[in-house]
């Protein structure tokens, strides 16, 4: 009796598989996949599943109309997606923004920035399988809700950031509970340093999986935490100091090895820089008003302007036209995810099935900021 | 536009260096950190080649189309950022070119910046400009069973209004 090996042929080895929409970490985002065997040959993202129109149905309303289903895109970060949209406002119409307004402005974006980190580190404990991060994530992340929703009136959407200044005061004695959680998440912090980050099977899933080199980084376009993992120093709150930026002190993280780890690490870092942000922000927090009195249908007179502000995911931009009439002739927004999302095909090219967990949420892909 | 009150010197100079190789490229704006040239179709690629590689805008942040309806154009805004040229972190240069709307049609970017291909695609679907020279015209946010205008253009009514 004779055995005959024979062979698959070629055509019949690669496999089609669709990752998501359904997939419960994935989110509203498909990533269609060609494997050999237990190897990506090739990823093509598919967003759109939430694609709302955000840009159409800006023309319909007037300026002040836009504020609040602007930030629906990123519930998450929903204050930093509107800081470049009052920044580019504001340039337009030549506002000078109070500088209480513009301290509590910074204050609102930095918090919407750890929100956004913890939610960011909890899922990514969630998809390699350390479930202590997640629950801490989720749990500390509501210490951070709690001052927002002091300050701004609502948990997740807080239409709070709008052009000529912020919607409203702080309350009173805000300042010595911030400073509080201040000191108690940075000890906390040290914790998921050790728990989590110093981790043995959290450095087995992540380190050198989805190493992305500075050239590459820079020539996709990457922004925000994707890049400066990979060694590139840039962030719009340095670069151009917008708001009151110019006077803080505090620093850029930058890590140097571009795998899903410095992905990951580098947010830890940053949620340090703005609790430094805020403590100083609150220690010296200007007197006077907070807003300009624009009236309910400001007039914006002609112009184009691009503008631009570092959101937790990275570079968030607006290309705002007028034309004088009471509406937005045109409004493009430029969101950190879709500018990452690039990089997705790029980094998953012949890893594991196993290693794009990782990989994926590491980018800190938020589909519906992506599809806007 | 009405801001150039304060004289955007680093703006005036890269728009002279531009202008100095292609005549043609006009000035929309320069403030202190932007600058906004208008090239035509024809030259964009080698604007764009030129402005990569002398002057150090090394990524696309994002490309914006306008619908003119009013002039019967289509306009696209590039806009180019840079990460490694230090001094020029803060500067946003804006390269915009114009185009019939009857016949919607320029030459894609997509192998000077690897970055502009999904932006390319964006724009592609919403505004149906055809980008000569990219990969792919599958749709990308719009449902692939997308049957009416594309729906940035102005003439696109959004259901409801």
């Amino acid at each position: 009796m004779t055995t005959e090996v024979t062979y698959e042929p070629e055509a019949d080895r690669i496999m089609n598989v669709a990752l998501g929409p359904q997939h419960p970490g994935a989110g509203h985002f498909r990533i269609q996949l060609w494997l050999d065997g237990d190897y990506v040959v090739k990823a093509e993202p598919d967003p759109g599943y939430v694609h709302r129109g955000e840009e159409k149905m800006c023309e319909y309303r007037n300026y002040i109309q836009n504020v609040p289903h602007l930030e629906r895109p990123v519930i998450l970060d929903s204050s930093n997606i509107l800081f470049p949209y009052a920044l580019a406002v504001d340039e337009l119409m030549g506002n000078k923004v109070p500088p209480r307004g513009q301290y509590l402005r910074v204050i609102m974006s930095e918090i919407n920035r750890i929100i956004s980190h913890m939610y960011f580190l909890g899922i990514m404990g969630m998809f390699v399988g350390h479930t202590t991060m997640t629950t801490w994530g989720m749990g500390d992340r509501d210490f951070w809700i709690d001052i927002a929703e002091r300050i701004g009136g609502a948990r997740v959407t807080f239409a709070y950031i709008i052009p000529g200044g912020v919607r409203n005061d702080m309350p009173e004695g805000l300042k010595e509970r911030a400073l509080k959680t201040c000191d108690w998440f940075e000890k906390r912090m040290d914790e998921y340093e050790k728990i989590f980050f110093k981790n043995p099977l959290y450095l087995e899933r992540t380190e050198n999986v989805g190493v992305l080199t500075a050239e590459d980084a820079v020539k996709y376009g990457a922004t925000g935490t994707v890049l400066r993992a990979s060694g590139v120093r840039k962030d719009v709150r340095k670069d151009e100091p917008y708001s009151a930026y110019e006077d803080f002190d505090f620093d850029i993280p930058v890590l140097n090895s571009g795998d899903s780890w410095a992905r990951s690490y580098i947010a830890l870092l940053e949620m340090r820089e703005s609790v430094k942000i805020i403590r100083q922000a609150f220690k010296n927090m200007p007197q006077g008003q907070v807003r300009l009195k624009l009236g309910p249908q400001p007039r914006v007179p002609p112009g184009e302007v691009f503008a631009r502000t570092e959101a937790a995911r990275g570079e968030m931009s607006y290309h705002l036209i007028s034309d004088g009439s009471p509406r937005p002739y045109r409004v493009k927004i430029g969101t950190p995810s879709f500018k990452n999302m690039r990089v997705l095909p790029h980094l998953l090219k012949g890893v594991h099935v196993a290693d794009i967990p990782a990989i994926y949420w590491s980018l800190n892909y938020w589909p519906v900021e992506a599809d806007r | 536009m009405s801001q150039q009150v304060a004289e955007p010197k680093r703006a005036k100079e890269i728009f002279a260096s531009i202008q100095a190789v292609f005549p043609d490229a006009k000035l929309e704006y320069a403030k202190e950190r932007r600058l906004k040239i208008s090239v035509s179709p024809s030259s964009i690629r080698d604007v764009s080649k030129f402005v990569r590689d002398k002057l150090g805008f090394d990524h696309i942040s994002m490309v914006s189309g306008v619908d003119w309806i009013a002039k019967n154009q289509f306009e696209i805004v590039y806009f180019v950022e840079t990460s490694l040229k230090p001094g020029f972190e803060d500067f946003v240069l804006a390269i915009s070119e114009r185009i019939p709307r009857d016949n919607p049609s320029a030459p894609s970017l997509i192998d000077i910046w690897p970055g502009a291909d999904y932006h390319e695609r964006e724009t592609h679907e919403m505004f149906g400009i055809n980008f000569e020279g990219h990969p792919t015209t599958k749709y990308f946010l719009l449902p692939e069973d997308w049957n009416d205008i594309p729906p940035l253009r102005k003439d696109f009514i959004s259901p409801g209004r």
